[in-house]
């Protein structure tokens, strides 16, 4: 057979290469800045720059653009070599290249702005979700052409992993975006309260799966074998390890919403299949590590397979951390603490930034015809980063620990031990140790920009590396002039299934906003939709990404029933677009603040937005100071009040238009509180909104109950 | 909680689809030599020229 000669598109490569080295310092240097904020409250300058708003550019800017680059780096490289075949078009390249990165250029306008969604790693607002869309429909579409057009008719194991990180992603952004815009920039969740809390951690959870695990052990699986020089461990393993890894991830989210509202069948499922998940997750690992089984003085001298070996045993410490984390009494402590910060730090400074450094190192070099400019430099970077995860994890760790037995401590009158203040100063020193844990790490990261720059300086881009390869045999032989439609006709099995894909697809677009809408109705009567100031106020607390620190779902145990009071009900958040329960709490609960023993007067409100450390000594929370100053903009109410009413929120019909009047006279209610406590105010300004929020709730639920 | 039923309907979709690919890889095959392909990535990407220059390097 003929041999065919070809090119290999390197230029691509580099490009996503670069971005993968620039986004990654942006996003771990935005990581440093929110962790010193932690520790420096005074950091928080401007509205602009206040923790709430940048935590989500932080963790958008690490997942997206850092190993969302890294992931097209090193799928675009080894693709072509694994298909033995160019990229399937340069133009698709181009535009998936460029596409992407104008994403992430409008993620770091639009999140500092406030302009979020309110879901953690869903927070771009939806004009960004459909150019997501469209760019990972971009990037399928030139992945799935170069396998269709391989020289190589086997698929080799990587090649899978990328083919499942593409159609469920897909799926994920795709469900998660189901939202209502009610103005060009912004919108409400299609979902509300549980249903919002379910769909976002389904969501969550498998961008953890998919995005940060599918398509790095892909990764693993081509440039560990290369960078070794020898086969991977096991090949048959790495082939159940897949398969089996992909049908368990799917089902696991629900482990985030253990002890909350959510069903409780639902939270089994989800542990039941987070337990499971141990075998295929070690699998792979087991995988990679014994690839340089006999081969270990290798490592001694290598120091891309130093960073591989890393990344790979922070990979099975997170999945094993993963299933035990999952657990229903170890969720019951680590659960809001700052374990779990620790937990999500090992995999992806340790997997996903190891891994990357690994594959940066083995491939610029190679792209480039070049020897790297320095091996000492590289060696360092291994240790500045090894050591930065330790200095970064240890202190976390230990925080995690001490915070969850201190919120949980009585005293032998059976009084809680420790108010959530002193809690929180003591973790102030574990702050500031993973602060330096973190400078280490991107030390490490700007050594090898320095390195990867002489590299690149002393070769010269393969833009267009040559290969050749004989095409593939043409195995079925077609009726000539046969109709393309007989494919199906003949195979009447696949002809049912594909067929019942459509009508779900349908089915579910037809249904689903119906359906939703109408398991909204309330379960419990006295909990009522929220005025239009609170709405307003509400949506306040989302752009200032309240949710980053503080929950609002009290679960059943007595150390927090007696601190927040009555643990959170399913039927309290059948109005919640989207659900504001969090996963952290730097901050107190809030699920009851406006009720109870924890009901503090407007006027406490006002002093401690203004400085937050004025009404309780030693608080790391930003100062809000700016609300005071800023309007509120009324002229959204409209539109907000109508996408609530399609949501299926019972406001009375044409109360729209009424909504702004009502406002009015509740934010003069309050002004005249303010007043009271010797504090002027004009009405209209945002502070008034965000406390009428505030002091809203936990009310329903504590209101006389009329059943 | 009706949203509980469309991700399990769009798991279980997802789920399936996953299936029949791996249906497809076994009937197609792909699983036939479980030794090669590992070994075969690593032979793939140097041309050969190329290759005697880095080794007299």
């Amino acid at each position: 057979m003929q041999v065919e000669k070809f090119y290999y598109d390197n230029k691509t490569v580099r490009n996503f290469a670069y971005a993968t080295i620039i986004w990654g310092a942006v996003g771990m240097l935005a990581g440093l800045w929110v962790a010193l904020q932690l520790v420096f409250p005074s950091l928080n300058i401007t509205q602009y720059g206040s923790f709430g708003r940048l935590r989500p550019l932080h963790t958008n800017a690490v997942i997206f653009a850092f190993v969302g680059n890294g992931i097209f780096m090193g799928v675009y490289y080894s693709l072509q070599r694994l298909c033995k075949a160019r990229m399937f078009s340069d133009k698709l390249s181009a535009i998936h290249f460029w596409g992407w990165q104008l994403i992430i250029v409008a993620a770091a306008i639009t999140l500092p702005l406030g302009l979020s969604q309110g879901a953690e790693y869903a927070e771009l607002i939806w004009p960004i979700d459909l150019a997501i869309t469209i760019i990972w429909v971009v990037f399928g579409w030139n992945m799935f052409g170069t396998i269709i057009k391989r020289r190589e008719k086997h698929l080799y194991v990587a090649i899978w992993f990328y083919i499942a990180t593409f159609v469920t992603v897909a799926v994920l952004h795709i469900v998660r975006s189901g939202e209502l815009p009610y103005s060009w920039l912004q919108s409400y969740s299609w979902y509300a309260g549980v249903q919002d809390a379910l769909v976002q951690w389904w969501y969550g959870h498998n961008a953890v799966a998919f995005f940060l695990t599918t398509p790095y052990l892909g990764l693993m699986y081509y440039f560990m074998p290369k960078a070794a020089n020898r086969p991977i461990y096991s090949y048959r393993l790495s082939i159940i390890h897949f398969w089996a890894l992909i049908f368990l991830y799917i089902w696991a989210g629900p482990h985030h919403l253990l002890y909350t509202a959510l069903p409780n069948w639902a939270q089994s499922l989800g542990v039941v299949f987070s337990l499971m998940l141990i075998f295929p997750s070690w699998g792979g690992m087991i995988n990679g590590l014994l690839t340089l089984r006999g081969a270990w003085d290798k490592v001694r001298d290598d120091v891309i397979l130093k960073f591989f070996v890393v990344a790979v045993t922070c990979y099975g410490m997170a999945t094993f951390e993963g299933p035990m984390l999952s657990l229903k009494s170890v969720s019951a402590i680590s659960h809001y603490t700052d374990w779990i910060v620790a937990h999500v730090h090992v995999g992806a400074l340790g997997w996903n930034g190891m891994l990357t450094f690994g594959v940066l190192y083995w491939l610029i070099p190679r792209i480039f015809k070049t020897n790297l400019f320095s091996k000492k430099l590289a060696n360092q970077h291994f240790w500045l980063g090894t050591l930065g995860i330790l200095f970064y994890a240890i202190p976390m760790y230990w925080a995690g620990f001490m915070q969850s037995s201190m919120w949980k401590q009585f005293t032998e009158s059976g009084q809680l031990k420790y108010s959530f203040l002193e809690t929180s100063i003591n973790m102030k020193p574990f702050y500031a140790m993973r602060s330096l844990g973190g400078l280490i790490y991107l030390a490490g990261v700007l050594l090898m920009i320095y390195n990867i720059y002489k590299t690149v300086k002393a070769g010269k881009l393969v833009a267009n590396e040559e290969a050749e390869a004989a095409p593939l045999e043409k195995v079925y032989v077609k009726h000539t002039g046969e109709h393309w439609h007989r494919w199906i006709e003949r195979r009447p099995v696949q002809l049912m299934i594909g067929s019942l894909v459509v009508i779900l697809i349908g089915g579910v677009i037809e249904l689903v906003p119906t359906f939703l809408v109408k398991s909204n109705v309330p379960t419990i009567a006295s909990v009522q939709p929220y005025t239009p100031l609170e709405l307003q106020g509400r949506d306040i607390y989302v752009r200032e990404g309240c949710y980053a620190c503080h929950s609002q779902m009290i679960r059943p145990f007595r150390s927090e029933t007696e601190r927040y009071g009555e643990y959170s009900k399913a039927g309290e958040f059948v109005y919640d677009h989207p659900f504001q329960w969090g996963s952290k709490r730097t901050g107190p609960d809030l699920a009851r603040e406006g009720t109870g023993n924890l009901k503090k007067s407007d006027g406490w409100h006002f002093r401690h937005f203004r400085e937050p450390a004025s009404m309780s000594t030693g608080s790391i929370m930003p100062s809000y100071a700016f609300m005071i100053e800023q309007n509120l903009d009324t002229s959204s109410t409209v539109a907000k009040i109508k996408a609530m009413q399609t949501l299926g929120v019972p406001y009375a019909k044409g109360y729209e238009y009424q909504a702004n009047s009502d406002l009015v006279q509740q934010a003069k209610t309050i002004q005249t509180n303010l007043k009271t406590e010797g504090i002027e105010l004009p009405p209209n300004k945002e502070i008034i909104a965000l406390i009428a929020y505030i002091q809203r709730l936990g009310k329903d639920i504590s209101k006389p109950q009329n059943k | 909680m009706s949203v509980l039923f469309i991700l399990i309907g769009v798991s279980i979709l997802v789920a399936g689809s996953f299936l029949a690919a791996f249906l497809w890889s076994v009937k197609n095959g792909q699983y036939d030599d479980d030794y090669t392909p590992s070994v075969r990535i690593l032979f793939d990407d140097e041309h050969p020229k190329e290759e005697i220059l880095t080794q007299t390097k």
